[in-house]
């Protein structure tokens, strides 16, 4: 038999052949573009038409937007320029060189700019131990809690006693709380304590500050809420929605979870006629009810009002998405944490919240996003925050019919702003992702 | 041998309605029910001496006094001697109008562009990406402005459109007219017409509208069970008949029977004077509005109906490729029936979204009900306490009403378990 094979078989290779190269239409730039640009004659079609409209797009829009006229001072100066120039058309952007300062910061006395800008900054200083716990000292967490007060102070300016004696209210009500709980039941400790702080807040403290601040009159220039304005207006009242809403949405969250009917009932009720209204009609309420929800004679800050709105509509959003992860959570955690003994807030605070919230941080980020784009809504209600403010410098005669340029500017902020927060979503997601995947 | 004996029986103490667990529970809900009470009642005394204090009675009478302001988009016949319940309900109708046409756009939208998203082609994923991101990252109210600046600054003013050399013209066959004012387009008018049903004396409705409506609604249904014979076929021989020309056909042919009948002609819109005449007409508030609503929407659909594409597995498509079935099919047959398993309840909420984001016709004068009931009547009688609750109230039942319907769709659809 083998000698037939070998007479029938003429050669048989013993060595490998070394690997050829892959054919050149399918690797390196052109093969990328064969498998991902002109795969078919469909997908072929699909890229020619968006090329041409890319095209189009960035042979219309790129010569408007270079357009030499940022020293313009008004649309027609603009247009001298332009037409000085042989152009038709092009973009005028002396709006934003006369107006940026204006969009930021409103009508905010400009000498008084760095006290908003420092806030800022600040701010970000605040939210560092929050957002980046691994590179920041946690040590900065008593700064991030000091911060909302030292913030307001910086923003309406007056007597440094209003926020020391704010403080102050709440240190009473802690040290209330804590000496209270070992003594009575620490639910009821929390409402003594909460009963503490009013007392300070509202008949103690003003007791003590009136003589305190005649006496010693230390303060900063204050300044008016119908001054606040632009991009400064909608950061104070979206940061104090966004970090308020947190807390209160976990409350609602829980109780809408709760055993008792009660406050089921109630957390129930609020969250779904909160979701079921629009913003606008919350804001109508800040903006001409309020004041006649409250005692007669009370008159508080429109600021506060709208952020208080603003505020409870974030908050039953929250505790939608949070709803979400804690119903996301295996039964068997909830089992595991009662088995423990925990009892009912120590398993929320050791072994549901932490999981439930990572759960959820999506959901939070987006509402997140959407209070933070809601905060336009104010300029319904006659505040001048960016879309407000353009409002009014269209109207002004030397812009009038100046569009494009004022849009793409507050759009280009807003996109800064809502992106950088979902990459940072999309960062957190990763970094505590401890699944097997 | 153990004798069970009972525990020696406690005598009630105070002390055990906070201690014991057995009571704590209706300890605690009375206290939060008191709490609640007394929250209430404080706001409502509070109210109740501010308008005593401000010398008005809670009163809804001003619904039935004439509203004494013009609506100039609107579905129903108003004019300015009607009442403010009637000019409420012209702007609801008008919110409805922007929410529906906004809802039916978003979606043919965002679905084409969650699907193009997924595309093999990189360039149309990237421009679509650049979509979605632009969109969603930037506040709605700027697009709605933006859109009606556009709209304002950028279109021809009706004069341009006469004269012998006018510098705008009509386009579509000079069937539509679009003005910095608005759009004209051609309306369906009627030479036999059937005439109107007046409904409780409230608003007629139109009974050629009706007469179409049915007809097409009984050619759908006649197309449904030639379907089902088809389906039913395929099923006992395993070929299945081809039935489009018939389907198509039993649409079509009563209704542009009913059309001919009822003498249908398109009336046009002409220039006449300062301004266009004749044809439907629809505002740019109208249209900014829809447009800004529709595409600011569609992103986020889009993105909605990318996950839930991206949440069916592989194997599904491949199983289904093994099985035979073209691209198309496995598309329609396995992926999207499974898709829309997990698109509809976000997409739900995204439809209530936009109808509550439409109350931002305010700021583009749009009359929907914001603009006049919590707008212009508001303004008009001072009454704010109304006329917000009023408002709230009728946003609250239109949310419910569509998270009920689109529940119950969801119900239908929804993966039924075992």
């Amino acid at each position: 038999m083998s000698n037939t094979h070998s007479d029938t078989v003429a050669f048989v290779r013993d060595t490998m052949l070394p690997q050829q190269e892959p054919p050149s239409s399918s690797v390196g730039a052109v093969g990328w573009m064969r498998t991902n640009l002109f795969s078919g004659w469909f997908n072929t079609v699909l890229t020619i038409v968006s090329l041409g409209f890319i095209a189009f797009i960035l042979y219309e829009i790129l010569p408007w937007l270079i357009s030499p006229t940022w020293d313009g001072t008004s649309l027609t100066n603009c247009r001298e320029i332009l037409a000085g120039l042989g152009d038709e058309s092009g973009a005028c952007w002396g709006v934003i060189r006369e107006r940026w300062q204006q969009l930021m910061f409103g009508f905010y006395p400009s000498d008084l700019y760095w006290r908003p800008v420092l806030a800022f900054l600040l701010l970000l200083v605040a939210i560092a131990p929050l957002l980046f716990a691994d590179y920041v000292s946690p040590k900065l967490i008593w700064f991030s809690m000091l911060y909302p007060f030292l913030a307001a102070w910086l923003l309406w300016g007056g007597a440094i006693w209003a926020p020391i004696f704010a403080i102050l209210g709440f240190v009473v009500g802690f040290v209330v709380f804590r000496y209270g709980s070992k003594v009575i039941l620490p639910a009821l400790a929390l409402a003594a304590g909460v009963v503490a702080a009013i007392l300070w807040w509202t008949a103690i403290g003003p007791a003590i500050e009136a003589p305190l601040s005649a006496a010693i009159p230390i303060g900063i220039e204050s300044v008016q809420s119908r001054e606040f304005g632009g991009f400064m207006l909608s950061i104070t009242i979206g940061v104090t929605a966004i970090m308020c809403s947190l807390p209160i949405g976990i409350v609602l969250a829980l109780g809408r979870q709760s055993d008792l009917l009660l406050v089921k009932a109630i957390c129930v009720g609020f969250i779904e006629f909160i979701r079921g209204v629009p913003l606008i009609t919350l804001l109508f309420v800040a903006s001409v009810l309020l004041n006649i929800f409250l005692p007669p004679g009370t008159n508080f800050d429109i600021i506060l009002r709208v952020m208080i709105m603003v505020t409870l509509f974030a908050a039953a959003y929250m505790a939608e998405v949070i709803r979400g992860g804690l119903a996301a959570l295996p039964k068997g955690q909830y089992e595991g944490a009662d088995s423990l003994g925990l009892d009912y807030w120590q398993a929320q605070r050791l072994i549901i919240m932490p999981q439930a919230l990572k759960i959820s941080i999506p959901g939070i980020v987006s509402t997140f996003i959407g209070v933070f784009k809601d905060t336009t809504l104010v300029s319904i209600i006659s505040m001048f925050d960016p879309i407000g403010l353009s409002n009014a410098i269209r109207a002004d005669t030397a812009w009038n019919g100046v569009y494009w340029e004022l849009f793409i500017f507050i759009g280009a902020v807003f996109f800064v702003f809502c992106f950088s927060m979902s990459r940072y979503s999309m960062y957190l997601e990763r970094k505590l992702q401890t699944g097997h995947r | 041998m153990a004798t069970l004996s009972d525990p020696p029986a406690e005598s009630f103490k105070l002390s055990m309605l906070i201690y014991d667990t057995r009571y704590r529970a209706v300890t605690f809900q009375i206290m939060a029910l008191i709490a609640f009470l007394t929250l209430i009642g404080w706001l409502i005394s509070n109210t109740a001496q501010n308008l005593a204090d401000l010398g008005k009675e809670p009163s809804f009478g001003f619904l039935f006094e004439p509203a004494g302001y013009d609506i100039n988009q609107r579905l129903v016949e108003y004019n300015n001697q009607d009442s403010h319940l009637r000019a409420a309900f012209v702007g609801l109708l008008n919110t409805l109008l922007v929410a529906f046409l906004g809802c039916v756009t978003a979606t043919v939208i965002g679905v084409i562009v969650g699907v193009l998203r997924l595309s093999g082609n990189w360039l149309v994923a990237r421009v679509m990406t650049v979509y979605v991101e632009m969109f969603r990252n930037v506040p709605v109210l700027m697009w709605i402005v933006l859109a009606m600046a556009i709209l304002i600054e950028s279109l021809p003013a009706p004069r341009d459109f006469r004269g012998d050399n006018a510098t705008a013209s009509m386009s579509v066959f000079d069937s539509v007219a679009v003005t910095n004012r608005g759009v004209y387009i051609p309306e369906p008018l009627f030479s036999r017409s059937l005439g109107d049903l007046p409904v409780g004396g409230a608003f007629n409705i139109s009974l050629d509208l009706v007469a179409f409506l049915v007809v097409l609604a009984g050619g759908l249904f006649l197309s449904g069970r030639i379907r089902a014979r088809a389906d039913a076929q395929q099923e006992a021989t395993g070929v299945r008949p081809t039935t489009w020309y018939l389907r198509l056909g039993a649409v079509l042919v009563p209704v542009i029977a009913v059309l001919i009948a009822l003498g249908f002609h398109l009336g046009y819109p002409e220039l006449k004077g300062f301004n266009f005449q004749g044809g439907t007409y629809m505002r740019n508030s109208l249209i900014a509005l829809w447009l800004a609503l529709s595409l600011y929407t569609a992103a986020f659909i889009a993105e909605i109906v990318r996950a839930g594409i991206l949440a069916i597995s592989k194997g599904q498509t491949e199983a289904a490729g093994a099985l035979g079935l073209r691209p198309g099919r496995i598309m329609s047959l396995v992926i999207l029936p499974q898709a829309l398993r997990v698109i509809i309840p976000p997409l739900i909420s995204n439809y209530l979204n936009l109808t509550k984001n439409s109350s931002l016709a305010i700021a583009v004068g749009y009359m929907d009900l914001t603009g006049t009931l919590m707008g212009i009547t508001l303004n008009q009688t001072g009454r704010e306490l109304e006329t917000v609750l009023l408002g709230m109230l009728i946003y609250l039942g239109i949310s419910l009403a569509i998270s009920a319907l689109m529940n119950w769709y969801n119900s239908r659809v929804k993966l039924v378990e075992r």
